[in-house]
This record gives structure tokens, C-alpha cells and sequence, in this order.
């Protein structure tokens, strides 16, 4: 990229962009699962689906700081948009998609003024307003949606025209992983630039924002449509890859599942989706085949520990013993 | 950003008036924070804003720049109405103001803080695809170099914010206001809690900005005001209680009661003679 020369800023900020050893060794897991591990593609497509739903809530939480318990409706948008877009239009999974994020994009773009103003428990409040109202729109529009049924027949074409979706979801696996990997690379572009550091800005200091020059309200607007779409897409590839797309999709579980992997896997840093729904995902499988009825249990427990003792002692235990300095 | 180009002309005279209230005023329920003031800030002033504790000051700062709205007046800047202007657009005019409890961005670097900045006078703030400092254009890396080595921030650059000591953090409140290359620069209490030893980089900061840069300072320390503000308004009660130039403000009797005589140590005169600072 540019020379840093002799300036010491701009040695410093490329230095805050550069690509660390650990992101690589990321990307290898992620390639090396889906060849070593194919008896587990549909488990490991679950993962890299919440991943992406993940990553689009860290946008807005980990970057912008807004707060959101309705974050299911955007994916569940892109989920039915994506679904019906197989049904009714063509088969082919990239177009679907690309109808997806444009859809759940401009979703977002439209209740983006909802989040402008007010305080974190207002936000709350408005984006689990905007999931309840989507869940009964879907409900009630049966003749489109299928209601509480489901959408029944959807038919995914090849991807690219030769890849079949099977049964094991090898193929299934491929295309969610890519699509992750490409709405990574996205963001951490946007993380930083100016615009994701503006970003950062207002979510540390709204009032310094704007007295810097910044218009807060547009980019708080621009951040959430992008983030809707991202939504989207992740639950463009749960639709896709099931072939299927049910209220489930809208559901508030889903909301607050996605709120628990950024918790787990820490906002603010672009990977925290991507390692909590990894613990997520492991935990959920590992727990339920001791206790298929009492899962949340553990995972409850779990949260408790990981919130009170802290995510960065918990995951260096050798420091559980030592004297904390006052 | 084209106007606030052609209305850098280096005058200094005193007719030139860059900022302008007329009949400024904000209640607060039945308080009146603010009421009617009409303050007049030259070109490349040094102009002081004092008063006793809860006098409105900083509401007065809060109306210029558009956190607060007025109950009624106007604000005039380079002629302009800003009063119905949003905080965001008064700062791309050159109406820029530092806080009297740091505004900082915690999570940021004091580097990158003054990028971000400087980008967003650049007009750049907004890219989304080139890292942040890092495009075709040197001009943030090296606004950023130049800001750094300012304000003495250079060997804390890539330290969070939330860790600096105060005394950065200080610096770099100003720093970033700076990096806006204010046309009129507001500053709440500059000196507000550093301690003696980093009071001198702060104050020489001020002395350091351009010539043609008017400055609104507001402080309690009658030795920085009296040394270095050529003209001082004096607010009472929300109200402008007297206004002139340092000499005949610091002579008057009435503000004198008023105000200097209010547990302040020293009078003005003595702190003019001494010519000390900290």
C-alpha cells in the first residue's frame, strides 16, 4: 500500500490495519474444516451462518454502539426474500442473494430513523418492536409467506449452475463459507477506514462527534442498512441451504442467540461473532447430547461465569491464580 | 469548505466581526440561562468570556455551536445565519470549540483521533475503502504528524485514550479542536484541572494559534484571562454585565464587586504587573 516514509503517523495507523497472523491461521481453519471435516459440513454450515449474523450485529453494537434485540428481522427478511425469490422468480442461490442483501438492505434503511435518537433502552425496545411486527406480518400474510407453516416448496438451483446443494451439506458448507469470507473482507475494510473510525467515534462520544465535524445521523443510518444487509445475507443462506423458510427465522430466540455469540466471542473487533458462534454452536451440540431438554442450563451458567470472571481471564487460565493488584 | 477559503483575509481590524449574537436567549423552564445577549467577536480576537460560577457561560458556548437550541435570538457567523444550523455544519464553517470535561474517544488513539479529524475537515471522513490516513493524499499523515508533535503527544500516539494521563488528555482535547482549523475557536476552561507542570505546553498551544484565528476563551483564572484576552465580556446571571477592552474591564469597579471580589486572590492589576503565568 502506500509507503509510511518518514511520517510516523501514517506508520502508526497502517500499522493498526495490518493484517495479524492469527486472522491467517482463520482463514486456514476455515478451509482445512471443509476438506478434513466433511461428516460435519451441516453443523459447521450452522456456524458460519451465525458467524455472518454475528458479524453484522458487531457492525452496529461492537462499532456504532447501538444496542439491538431485533436483529432476526432483517435476517429473517433476507431469509423470506430469498426463498420466495427461488419460488417465484429463479433458482439460481447468487441472485437470490444479491435480491436478499438489496432487500434486507433497504429494510434497514427504512427503520434506520427509528434508532436515531434515544437511549439504549429505547433502541431496545424498537428494534424487538420492528422483529414482533415483522414475525406477525409473516404470519399473517399466509397466501405469501406460507404463515405458520412455512414456505413450502422451494427449489434451489445448482450454484453457478454445476454445484448441486446435497444432502450433507458439502456444498452447502462451501457457499456459506465464502460468503462469509467475502462480507469479512468487506467489513474489515470499513472498520478501517474513516467511516469505520468515524464510527467508533460517535460510539464512544456522540457530542465529540459532531463537534469534530461529523454527521452522526447519517452514518448511524448508513451503518445499520449495511448491517441489515449483512443480516440478510446470513439468513439468505439459511433459507438456501435448507431449501426452506419458516416464522423460525423471525423468531426472537434468534435476536437473542446472536446477542449471546457477540457476548461470547466479544464485540468490537470484527471476529468475535465468528469465535462465539464457534463456542456457541460446540457448547449447544456437546450439551445436548448429555441433556437434549436442559441445554440453556449450561449455557446459562456458562454466561454467568464468562460475564462476572471475564472473557479475557477466563481464556487465560494460568491467571486465575495470581494476585490481583489493587 | 470553498468559502472558508476565500474568507481567510488576514485583517485584524476592529470593525471585522466574525461572530455575532443578537438578543441570544435560552430558558430553562423559569430560569433564564441565557437572556439577550448580543456579544460581538473581531477577527483574530483574543476575547475572554468570565463570570461567576453558574453565570451561563457554558450554556452560551452550548447555544454557538448548536447543542442547545435558543429559546430565541440569532447567531451570526461571517454574516450567515447559523442559529438553525446543525453542530456538524457550524465545524465545516470554522466554528469549533473544546469542552471544559474532556470529549474524547475512548476506544481511539490520540493518532488516530486527529486522522479522523483531520479527514473530516478534508472532507474525507466519509471513505469507506482506503484505511483511515493511509489514501493517495499525505495531507491527514502529515496534518496528523504536525498536530502530534504541537500538542506533545508524540510518544503517547498510539496509547488508548482511556489511558492517557489527564494532562494528555487535556492536550489532546484542544488538539482535536485544532485540527479542524477553526475560523473561531471556543475554549471552556483550557486549563481546568491540569496540573502546574503541563499548564505551561497548554497555554503555549493557545499562544501558538494563528493570528487570524479569533478566539472565545472562557476561564476562572483571572491571570491567564488578564494576560492573554484583549477584550473581555463579563456575564452575569446570563446577561452581559460589562464588556471592553482587558484594562478598563479589569479598572471597573462594578465588575470588581461582582466578580473579582469573590474569593479570587490577587487583583487583576497585580496580575498584569507580574506578567506570570502559573
Amino acid at each position: 500500500m502506500t509507503p509510511a516514509g518518514s511520517s510516523p503517523s501514517a506508520a502508526a495507523l497502517s500499522a493498526s490495519a495490518r493484517w495479524r497472523w492469527w486472522e491467517f491461521a482463520l482463514l486456514a481453519a476455515g478451509l482445512l474444516s471443509w476438506l478434513l471435516l466433511p461428516g460435519h459440513a451441516l453443523l459447521l454450515n450452522e456456524i458460519a451462518i451465525l458467524a455472518l449474523f454475528a458479524l453484522s450485529l458487531d457492525l452496529i453494537l461492537g462499532y456504532a454502539g447501538i444496542v439491538s434485540l431485533g436483529h432476526s428481522a432483517y435476517f429473517g427478511f433476507g431469509a423470506y426474500v430469498a426463498a420466495l425469490f427461488a419460488k417465484h422468480v429463479l433458482p439460481d442461490p447468487l441472485l437470490g442473494m444479491a435480491a436478499a442483501i438489496l432487500a434486507a438492505t433497504g429494510l434497514g434503511f427504512a427503520t434506520s430513523g427509528l434508532i436515531l435518537r434515544g437511549s439504549d433502552l429505547t433502541r431496545l425496545m424498537v428494534t424487538l418492536g420492528i422483529a414482533l411486527v415483522l414475525y406477525e406480518l409473516a404470519n399473517r400474510l399466509d397466501w405469501l409467506t406460507g404463515g405458520a407453516d412455512g414456505l413450502q416448496g422451494v427449489v434451489m438451483g445448482p450454484l453457478l449452475g454445476r454445484f448441486e446443494f446435497d444432502l450433507y451439506g458439502r456444498t452447502a458448507y462451501a457457499y456459506s463459507l465464502l460468503v462469509l469470507l467475502a462480507a469479512l473482507l468487506f467489513c474489515r475494510r470499513l472498520v478501517h477506514s474513516p467511516f469505520g473510525a468515524s464510527l467508533q467515534a460517535l460510539r464512544d462520544n456522540p457530542l465529540r462527534a459532531a463537534s469534530i465535524g461529523l454527521s452522526v445521523r447519517r452514518r448511524l443510518v448508513a451503518i445499520y442498512s449495511i448491517a441489515g444487509g449483512i443480516a440478510g445475507a446470513a439468513g439468505a443462506l439459511v433459507a438456501q441451504t435448507a431449501g426452506f423458510a419458516s416464522l423460525d427465522v423471525l423468531d426472537f430466540h434468534r435476536s437473542a442467540d446472536v446477542l449471546l455469540v457477540l457476548v461470547i466471542g466479544g464485540a468490537g473487533y470484527l471476529y468475535g461473532g465468528i469465535f462465539g458462534a464457534i463456542v456457541f454452536k460446540l457448547l449447544h451440540d456437546a450439551i445436548s447430547v448429555l441433556t437434549p431438554q436442559y441445554w440453556t442450563f449450561w449455557l446459562g451458567l456458562f454466561l454467568v461465569v464468562l460475564v462476572l470472571v471475564g472473557r479475557d481471564r477466563l481464556v487465560r487460565p494460568w491467571t486465575w491464580w495470581e494476585r490481583r493488584r489493587t | 469548505m470553498s468559502a472558508r477559503r476565500e474568507g481567510v483575509v488576514p485583517s485584524t481590524e476592529a470593525g471585522d466581526v466574525v461572530l455575532e449574537t443578537r438578543g441570544l436567549s435560552r430558558r430553562f423552564g423559569g430560569i433564564t440561562a441565557t437572556d439577550r445577549v448580543s456579544l460581538r467577536v473581531a477577527r483574530g480576537a483574543r476575547h475572554a468570556l468570565i463570570g461567576p460560577n453558574g453565570a451561563g457561560k457554558t450554556t452560551l458556548i452550548n447555544l454557538l455551536t448548536g447543542v442547545l437550541v435558543p429559546s430565541a435570538g440569532t447567531i451570526l457567523l461571517e454574516g450567515e445565519d447559523i442559529t438553525a444550523l446543525a453542530a456538524h455544519r457550524r465545524v465545516a464553517r470554522g466554528l469549533v470549540r473544546t469542552f471544559q470535561i474532556n470529549q474524547l474517544f475512548a476506544e481511539l488513539t490520540p493518532v488516530q483521533s486527529l486522522a479522523l479529524a483531520v479527514s473530516a475537515r478534508l472532507g474525507q471522513s466519509a471513505r469507506w475503502w482506503r484505511p483511515l490516513g493511509l489514501g493517495t493524499d499525505r495531507r491527514v499523515a502529515e496534518g496528523c504528524d504536525r498536530l502530534l508533535a504541537d500538542f506533545h503527544l508524540e510518544d503517547v500516539m498510539n496509547r488508548k485514550v482511556a489511558l492517557l494521563p489527564y494532562g494528555k488528555r487535556r492536550l489532546l482535547e484542544i488538539a482535536l479542536a485544532i485540527a479542524c482549523r477553526p475560523r473561531v475557536v471556543l475554549l471552556d476552561e483550557p486549563v481546568a484541572g491540569v496540573p502546574e507542570g503541563e499548564r505551561q505546553q497548554i497555554l503555549e498551544t493557545i499562544d501558538a494559534l494563528p493570528a487570524e484565528t479569533s478566539v472565545l476563551l472562557i476561564e476562572h483564572d483571572m491571570d491567564l484571562v488578564f494576560n492573554f484576552a484583549r477584550q473581555v465580556t463579563v456575564l452575569v446571571n446570563g446577561a452581559i454585565f460589562a464588556e471592553g477592552d482587558a484594562a478598563s474591564i479589569a479598572a471597573d469597579p462594578r465588575v470588581r464587586a461582582v466578580y473579582l471580589g469573590e474569593g479570587h486572590d490577587g487583583s487583576p492589576a497585580q496580575s498584569r504587573r507580574d506578567g506570570a503565568r502559573g
